[in-house]
């Protein structure tokens, strides 16, 4: 018996009805919006009883000026199904306002999840609740600014010069 | 430096020169490059090294990733701020007299990445001799460059001690 998608999601929305926001289907790809407070709830059980054992990117988008709540959190979770032939995925995106950019981490479920959501740290400043070890990724640590925020100027190379120079004098890279 | 081989005056030959003018004679002709390459702009650098432009014709083929046993720096690609400490470290580390090469449009002033990770040039923070556009620049535009540092050597060379 194959992998339902669709059966899949209305027996979520059954389970979930409070923490589904919203359905997207485009072009045969399936995205749901889910309550932020509910990620690790959602996920872990889209692992352990769907079998969903592959989490094949996370990141986030900012939507300055664009809609609120501002940022989106992007999960691509795949399924490879028992005998390894089947490929289906799924998108999930949790909403986070400006003022508390905070969601929980899923490195528990997916350990992939741990760089990845460093790197979304980094770049965004979104906190991962949970996550084992939070720092910065691919910026200096004591760089400040987060680059991939709209209302960076991305090329305002001051904070890099900064860290860079600190590095100089103290001899660590 | 000049040369005498006539069998009259010396028998087999002797030579007249400065010290200063022999020991940067020996240098241009073996210069050993430390290769700190972060890009793509390494791919053609190795090209170099490699039989086909083969730079041991200019004795400058020891490539050594050990920073003390190398007098010529060839950075090429692109340096980000994160980077940079860590090459200027390589730098000071190699022995005097030393040489750089700026390989490639990334190294000269940032190429495309006008951005916050990049920094704009090398020469920000080391003394560059030779600059070698091109994104990458061809083997032979690197040949250039190690010619020209080796012509520098020749005409201004280095003090000895």
């Amino acid at each position: 018996m194959s992998f339902d998608l669709e059966q899949a999601v209305s027996l979520l929305q059954k389970e979930f009805p409070q923490d589904i926001l919203d359905i997207k289907e485009y072009r045969n790809e399936t995205t749901l919006i889910i309550n932020k407070d509910q990620i690790h709830r959602f996920c872990k059980h889209l692992k352990d009883n769907l079998e969903f054992t592959f989490l094949a990117d996370l990141t986030a988008v900012d939507y300055l000026e664009v809609k609120s709540p501002r940022y989106e959190v992007v999960y691509h979770i795949h399924r490879f199904g028992p005998d390894c032939e089947e490929n289906i995925r799924i998108r999930l995106k949790a909403e986070l306002t400006d003022d508390d950019p905070k969601i929980d981490s899923v490195v528990s479920i997916w350990s992939s999840a741990d760089w990845l959501e460093r790197e979304v740290y980094d770049m965004f400043g979104i906190e991962f609740t949970g996550h084992p070890d939070l720092r910065r990724i691919l910026m200096p640590e004591d760089y400040k600014p987060y680059p991939l925020r709209k209302d960076f100027d991305v090329r305002n190379r001051e904070a890099s010069k900064e860290s860079f120079e600190k590095a100089l004098e103290d001899g660590v890279d | 430096m000049g040369v005498n081989a006539d069998p009259l005056v010396g028998g087999e030959g002797f030579l007249t020169t400065t010290i200063e003018a022999f020991a940067n004679w020996g240098r241009k002709n073996s210069l050993w490059p430390m290769p700190f390459g972060t890009a793509c702009c390494a791919i053609e650098m190795m090209g170099v090294f490699a039989s086909r432009y083969d730079l041991s014709r200019f004795g400058a083929e020891v490539a050594r990733f050990s920073p003390r046993q190398a007098d010529l720096m060839i950075v090429s690609g692109t340096i980000t701020y994160k980077m940079a400490s860590v090459c200027r470290r390589i730098y000071d580390q190699m022995p005097e007299p030393k040489w750089v090469i700026a390989m490639g449009s990334c190294t000269c002033g940032g190429g495309p990445f006008d951005s916050y990770a990049v920094i704009q040039g090398i020469d920000e923070f080391l003394p560059v001799d030779v600059y070698v556009g091109g994104c990458p620049p061809r083997p032979e535009a690197l040949i250039d460059a190690v010619m020209k540092i080796q012509k520098k050597i020749e005409m201004k060379g280095a003090p000895v001690v």
